[in-house]
């Protein structure tokens, strides 16, 4: 649907323009700082760099790339096509349940399997006593590999492959297929030559997701020792104190990112085209035969089990073992700082995201339109590269505010920003903007101009309209937005780690600083809030997708 | 006490208003005023410019040339606009646009802030009483039938006493026959308030129905701005004159200062422009305009003919093939085929050159 948007505006220079366009130079600000970077002579330590480890760097991140392609894209599309095609025990269930492994941030799981399938864990322990092994005697895989970090961020990622691919296969007109069955393509044929290229633009962009994703991860490839960019530009910041080269990394990171942008852009505009017909009718869902039924029950519960289930109940078992110890004082100071921090950034992207969307819709000019996209581009950009961004201005604007008040008193200010939760929350904004500018975007669309020009002819000014007639009719929508940044906030790792203020931790950095030190049934305290908390979006999510009856278009869901 | 300040203050007044939309001329040198209490009408083919028009009056648009005023206070001109929520001009929408989230009371209410709480609800109250609605206060807009919304999107923007209320096809959602009684319902509403409205419609009969004062709009123009009987009888333009009603143009001669030559013989009376002798002009028809007599030497054929109800419209074809429309009470039946005898009765004869 083409949103609507009112007509023209007043030529009165309006304050909404000003602001919108403040506020979105200023969230642009840490991707510009990381990009200008690439100008910058930096004596040397680009050569070392290049000469070393960026090698590696480069090959590691391409190994993950690949390896979670196959798998997020392999588990993804196989479930998508069977909860969508067939009838089977369970797929009722699965449908929605598939989406599990959405709660659970990549590093908690690496956390959770390290700990399961470490010599000491319950899985080797089992082995040695049923078979009468002692350690040594028996090959056994190193989760911590880069193998190994494949399969972990393949099952927390695949859930996006497997929704944008089941809203495709759902939106594929029956007709199709059925042609290509009177043509004589068997139902693999029809698989391979009808249904899969019709969904291809969908399943690129939910793979393109996946790998953004899969970029940005730090806490899985820093826990299992494999050098990439998010690891290399910590390293390089905090072990050679090397601004400019660590800004560099970020942004040759950047350019990884900005080519799968590109990829999920084109697809976008592809998938609008790959509609084979208009008229829809209800996929008849074939029932299996019954070996088959099983196998495809087992196909959808295998990345229900080890994304979901098997680490939770884990994750339980820790926290059963441990809480008397671990729920303490400390540990409610943690959830309060954690809660509180998510809760004040979701309130803060909100604002930001209405104020922009607002001013767009009031002067939907070409500069606002296109500042605007430009604000909402953190979400594919590395919570590490924000990190950086961010640093860098704001230790400039402290150094030259010091150094301007030395000239007056000679203790000079100080660092004013940096440290602090202020700059901790800008780059919360930065990075979830795009989140709950989606979602304000999206409900406004809905609203009809008419709604706003018959309050302004009531005498309703701008910001009243928007007070009394938007936002009511937004509340869900902006609900949602809000929950989800909420949770996303909750489960960050990188920013927070690298810019929270000194001596302030939250339940993601105790975690992290936890399984660092080897305690990981001590960390599962803190892991298991976080899993929990994030269910509760997934929980959503999967009731918009189970509501859309197979056949029917469900958009939403997308 | 007599208030001499409203002869002079008209709710409405445009001067040779222009509107420029994405660089195409969408209204021009449009003039018109309404005094206290008058409906008008804009009526005209879709496209005209009429929807346009009412939402430059209402703030939404903004005017290339000319202004706007509204109770004498200029809002809109070339140099800007007032904004909209700071015109007092109250506007009913297509499509109504009722607030989905508030009940009857609070949309009628939404206009009314900053008013002690106690005059909010009697103006709510006097209104709903005024439309019947009463009993729907606490419902929401989708629990109400089609009329009902209608009326609550009507007293929602008379509730804060505009001085002028804008009506933008607000009936086109409603079935034919709802729609006539609709339209006399919300026309006396209006008179009983005393607010000065502006209506668009394309359709004349909702037109004539409402407004006092009716307007026909081609192409960005305001053709003509006048009461119905003077649209009818007395058409500005060769496209008001087939815009409104029906009729048909027959090639015609001036010979005189009120004199005709057509194919059915001389016709005297007062010629609605004075043009030279020789002119070759086109005359205006309408089906009342002719009249059934036996006597007549003028014959003409009848081709077709189209029961109404109380009469028959019939076509009948003239000697030299032109066609005229004929109104005839409907017992008065004439096969297909049969000629009859006719003349006109014309004493104002409304020509255009040719």
């Amino acid at each position: 649907m083409r949103p609507f948007a009112l007509r023209r505006s007043f030529p009165r220079p309006s304050l909404w323009t000003v602001v919108a366009t403040v506020i979105a130079s200023v969230v642009l600000l840490p991707i510009v700082t990381v990009l200008a970077h690439v100008f910058i002579p930096d004596g040397g330590s680009w050569r070392h760099l290049a000469d070393t480890v960026l090698g590696d760097y480069i090959g590691n991140s391409l190994s993950l790339m690949l390896g979670v392609t196959l798998g997020a894209g392999g588990i993804g599309i196989a479930t998508a096509w069977l909860t969508s095609m067939y009838r089977f025990p369970g797929r009722g269930v699965f449908v929605w349940a598939l989406l599990l492994p959405l709660a659970f941030p990549a590093y908690i799981l690496a956390y959770t399997y390290t700990g399961m399938l470490e010599p000491a864990g319950p899985v080797q322990s089992w082995i040695r006593e049923t078979f009468g092994l002692a350690y040594g005697e028996y090959w056994f895989p190193e989760v911590r590999s880069l193998g190994g970090a494949v399969v972990m961020l393949s099952l927390v990622f695949y859930p996006y492959v497997y929704l944008l691919a089941r809203a495709a296969f759902l939106e594929q007109s029956v007709c199709a297929l059925e042609a290509s069955r009177t043509l004589g393509y068997g139902p693999w044929r029809s698989f391979f030559f009808v249904a899969l290229p019709l969904a291809r633009p969908a399943i690129v962009v939910g793979v393109s997701l996946a790998l953004m994703e899969t970029l940005a991860d730090f806490g899985t490839v820093d826990y299992f020792g494999i050098s990439t960019f998010t690891t290399g530009i910590f390293r390089t910041w905090y072990g050679l104190y090397d601004e400019v080269a660590a800004a560099q990394l970020a942004a040759l990171l950047m350019t990884f990112v900005f080519v799968l942008l590109g990829l999920e852009h084109w697809s976008r505009r592809r998938m609008r085209f790959h509609h084979a017909t208009n008229r829809y009718r209800a996929l008849p869902q074939r029932r299996l035969p019954p070996l088959a039924a099983w196998g495809a029950a087992a196909v959808c519960f295998l990345p229900v089990l080890f994304g979901f289930l098997l680490p939770f109940v884990q994750l339980g078992i820790w926290v059963e073992q441990t809480w008397e110890r671990t729920v303490d004082e400390r540990f409610f100071t943690l959830a309060r700082n954690s809660f509180v921090l998510a809760a004040v950034a979701a309130v803060i992207s909100l604002g930001v995201a209405l104020l922009l969307s607002y001013g767009k819709r009031l002067h939907p000019t070409p500069w606002l339109k296109g500042l605007v996209r430009l604000a909402g581009m953190g979400y594919a950009i590395p919570g590490m590269v924000i990190a950086v961004g961010v640093l860098i201005p704001f230790g400039w604007i402290d150094n030259t505010i010091d150094a301007w008040a030395r000239a007056y008193f000679p203790e000079g200010t100080g660092l004013l920003l940096s440290g602090t939760l202020f700059m901790l929350l800008f780059a919360y904004l930065v990075r979830f903007l795009t989140v709950s500018l989606q979602s304000v975007e999206a409900g406004l669309s809905r609203i009809k101009p008419s709604m706003e020009e018959a309050a302004w002819s009531l005498g309703a000014s701008r910001g009243e309209t928007l007070r009394r007639v938007h936002l009511p009719l937004m509340r869900g929508t902006l609900l949602t937005a809000s929950l989800i940044v909420f949770v996303e906030v909750l489960k960050e790792l990188p920013a927070t780690l690298v810019l929270r203020p000194f001596n302030f931790n939250t339940l993601a950095v105790r975690a992290y600083e936890l399984a660092s030190d080897e305690q990981l049934a001590d960390a599962a305290t803190a892991a298991l809030t976080i899993v929990v908390v994030s269910i509760v979006p997934v929980v959503l999510l999967s009731m918009t997708i189970s509501h859309a009856r197979p056949g029917h278009r469900d958009r939403k869901a997308a | 006490m007599r208030d001499l300040d409203t002869e002079t203050e008209k709710p409405l007044e445009l001067s040779a208003l222009s509107v420029r939309l994405e660089d195409r001329a969408v209204l021009e040198g449009v003039s018109l005023a309404l005094r206290p209490g008058e409906l008008g009408c804009l009526v005209g083919p879709s496209g005209c410019g009429k929807t346009t028009l009412l939402r430059t009056i209402a703030g939404f648009e903004q005017p290339a040339a000319g202004a706007v005023r509204v109770n004498g206070r200029e809002v809109a001109g070339a140099w800007g606009g007032v904004a909209p929520e700071q015109r007092g001009v109250g506007m009913v929408f297509q499509d109504l646009a009722l607030f989905p989230h508030l009940t009857v009371a609070e949309n009628v209410a939404f206009g009314l802030r900053g008013q002690p709480a106690r005059r909010v609800a009697r103006r709510v109250d006097e209104l709903l009483e005024l439309v019947k609605l009463r009993p729907v206060r606490d419902s929401y807009p989708h629990q109400l039938s089609g009329g009902q919304q209608q009326r609550v999107a009507l007293i929602r923007a008379m509730a804060p006493r505009p001085a002028l209320l804008l009506l933008d096809e607000p009936f086109s959602s409603q079935d034919m026959e709802r729609r006539e009684q609709l339209v006399t319902e919300v026309r006396d509403i209006l008179k009983k308030e005393g607010v000065a409205a502006v209506l668009v419609t394309h359709d004349q009969h909702e037109a004539f129905a409402f407004a006092d004062t009716v307007g026909v709009m081609n192409e960005g123009r305001l053709l003509q701005w006048d009461c119905a009987f003077a649209l009818y009888h007395r058409p500005a333009t060769r496209f008001v004159a087939s815009f409104i009603g029906q009729g048909v143009f027959l090639d015609a001669v001036v010979r005189a200062e009120s004199v005709l030559e057509t194919e059915l013989g001389e016709l005297s009376g007062e010629l609605s422009q004075r043009l030279p002798p020789a002119t070759r002009v086109v005359l205006l028809v309408r089906p009342d305009d002719v009249i059934h007599d036996e006597t007549s030497p003028l014959r003409a054929e009848v081709v077709r003919r189209l029961f109404r109800g109380a009469t028959y419209l019939y076509t009948l074809r003239l000697a030299s093939g032109a066609e005229v429309l004929y109104l005839a009470p409907s017992h008065q039946v004439h096969p297909l085929g049969e000629k009859i005898g006719i003349r006109l009765d014309l004493e104002h004869l409304v020509i255009f050159p040719r």
